[in-house]
């Protein structure tokens, strides 16, 4: 149960995060959860998408660098303790966390996070056990 | 087959007994015909019989381009121009032509010279050689021209131009060796492409290519879609033309120079001190034999350095580096000298890294600092952060290692570098010396 993410490299000037918008609209792609990281020379703009492929290409059309990776969403009650719940189990685990963002999705009752986890299959495996709901693309851009 | 055998194999002493004697001859001659090198000679306090060995070379004063054009169009020739059986020039580009000049023993030792270059990469009576360097006033057709016929090769004296008809001529013909200048022989494969003529209906064995700079992935470029062995040659026309050095069939590194005619040094570019072989720094040659135009000392601003360990050929004539870049790119930073050529080597060797980048060169406070800016292409794109910058510090570690000097690296977007007519600027300097 993985989703398709695609990663933008961004160098660090002005106008660029709106220039991808800017793109991705044109092609009218919609975005349901983004982050970005960035160090002091460049960024990493991380995206889930409703059409991977066609961001991809246009992204890259516009000069981009696009990567596409997986990553695990896990849908938790948006309540006290619902990201510490996902953390401690992938911790006893022994699964290192790369990176994580999240949002809440549009009833509010849920929120979904997202991860990129040093072993993505163990993980999956350990969540799913851990009696987790993870979703698939189709149902992170059908929310 | 090797030419000249007894010269090309000789042992180092021998073959260095007979440059001291040229040496010496050819000092004694230009000190005693041409004005501008006696008044150089006594303003340095040398004289012709000074050179007592080859190292004595080092007390001569340099020549450069500018003597060149200070002494417009004849001055520095040796004979009167009723000797002088052709003339050859520069186009200028970057200033006033440099003129040289060639006496019936000089066209001679050049087709010598060109004839044993050609049979360093196993050119035989025989072959069909397809001359597709310029004739006119450039040396590279006229001199490669001559040293076909001096070694009883058919030459095909096509010249540049016309790629579609070069292509029916190879195919017609049957030709087996291609002169060209690099970027020729890639854009007659690509117009081979166009006009649906495979490599495999040609009989081409070897690509003899020279007369700019290239690289190595340019080599397996050629060499992959002719389906040749492309190998390397050099020259100037200051010193003859083409036929100065040559990449033998059996080396993986570097041109034997002719050494019998043109003594090489290589020294360092600012302090001009002679330094030992293995070591980078600007190619000098000697002409030991020309008459009509020789050179003492003249700095070819290109970057080389010579390899002494013999060769598998057998011959014992040194070898030179493929030219690394040219002093005009030279940078020196902290006192090192940086050459962006060096850079592109590390880049290159970095797996994944295209060598896509821009060297800049700032000054803060009164501290030189180098970044290196390198476009991300998606082969070493990452969504983890720690994987990225591992790849700028990797680079930095081989840079450091490799030049000596710390650097930044900073990845950039790509097409971030400006390309000017489809070359890269790769330095820019914003220091204020």
């Amino acid at each position: 149960m993985r989703v398709e993410q695609i990663a933008v490299f961004l160098e660090n000037k002005s106008g660029r995060l709106a220039e991808i918008t800017r793109i991705l609209a044109e092609n009218d792609i919609n975005i349901r959860a983004l982050s970005v990281a960035d160090t002091a020379d460049f960024g990493i703009l991380r995206l889930i998408v409703d059409k991977v492929d066609a961001a991809k290409k246009s992204l890259q059309e516009g000069g981009f660098t696009v990567g596409k990776t997986n990553v695990i969403a896990v849908e938790v009650p948006d309540r006290t303790g619902g990201l510490a719940s996902v953390l401690k189990t992938a911790n006893e685990a022994g699964l290192n966390v790369e990176y994580m963002y999240a949002f809440v999705n549009k009833s509010a009752e849920d929120a979904v996070l997202i991860f990129r986890f040093d072993e993505m299959d163990k993980a999956i495996e350990v969540l799913q056990q851990g009696g987790f709901v993870l979703l698939s693309g189709p149902q992170i851009c059908a929310l | 087959m090797m030419w000249v055998e007894e010269v090309e194999t000789l042992p180092r002493p021998g073959l260095e007994s007979i440059q001291l004697k040229r040496l010496q001859k050819q000092v004694r001659r230009v000190y005693d015909t041409v004005a501008p090198y006696r008044s150089k000679m006594d303003d340095a306090g040398v004289k012709p019989g000074d050179i007592q060995s080859l190292k004595d070379l080092h007390v001569l004063p340099f020549n450069t381009k500018d003597d060149l054009r200070d002494n417009y169009p004849f001055g520095l020739f040796t004979v009167p121009l009723e000797k002088v059986i052709r003339v050859h020039a520069s186009s200028g580009t970057t200033g006033q032509p440099t003129v040289v000049g060639y006496t019936e023993a000089d066209i001679e030792l050049w087709a010598s010279v060109m004839s044993r270059a050609l049979a360093m990469a196993g050119v035989t009576p025989g072959d069909m050689v397809h001359n597709a360097y310029g004739y006119g006033l450039f040396t590279g057709g006229l001199g490669a021209h001559y040293g076909i016929e001096a070694l009883g090769a058919t030459v095909i004296p096509v010249s540049g131009g016309n790629s579609k008809r070069q292509i029916t001529i190879m195919r017609d013909f049957g030709s087996t060796v291609l002169l060209s200048t690099p970027s020729y022989a890639l854009n007659l494969a690509d117009a081979m492409a166009d006009v649906g003529v495979s490599p495999s209906e040609l009989k081409l064995r070897v690509g003899i290519h020279g007369a700019e700079p290239w690289s190595e992935s340019m080599r397996e470029e050629v060499e992959r879609k002719l389906g040749i062995r492309a190998v390397d040659i050099y020259g100037l026309s200051e010193i003859i033309g083409p036929g100065v050095a040559m990449e033998c069939l059996q080396t993986d590194r570097g041109m034997h120079i002719l050494e019998d005619h043109f003594l090489p040094e290589i020294v360092d570019p600012e302090t001009l001190q002679p330094l030992p072989y293995g070591e980078v720094g600007e190619l000098v040659f000697t002409t030991l034999t020309k008459e009509a135009f020789p050179l003492i000392r003249y700095r070819t601003k290109d970057i080389s350095r010579l390899i002494a360990e013999p060769c598998a050929c057998g011959r014992t004539l040194v070898r030179m580096e493929k030219v690394m870049g040219r002093t005009d790119d030279m940078l020196i930073i902290r006192g090192v000298n940086v050459f962006p050529s060096q850079v592109e080597h590390v880049l290159v060797g970095i797996e994944g890294v295209e060598p896509h980048y821009q060297i800049e060169v700032n000054r803060e406070g009164s501290l030189d600092t180098m970044s290196i800016l390198v476009e991300v292409s998606e082969n070493i794109f990452s969504d983890e952060i720690r994987v990225l910058e591992g790849l700028s510090k990797k680079i930095q570690a081989e840079v450091k290692d490799m030049l000596g000097v710390t650097c930044k690296v900073k990845l950039v977007e790509p097409r971030t570098i400006k390309r000017s007519e489809g070359k890269a600027q790769r330095v820019i300097d914003n220091r204020k010396l």
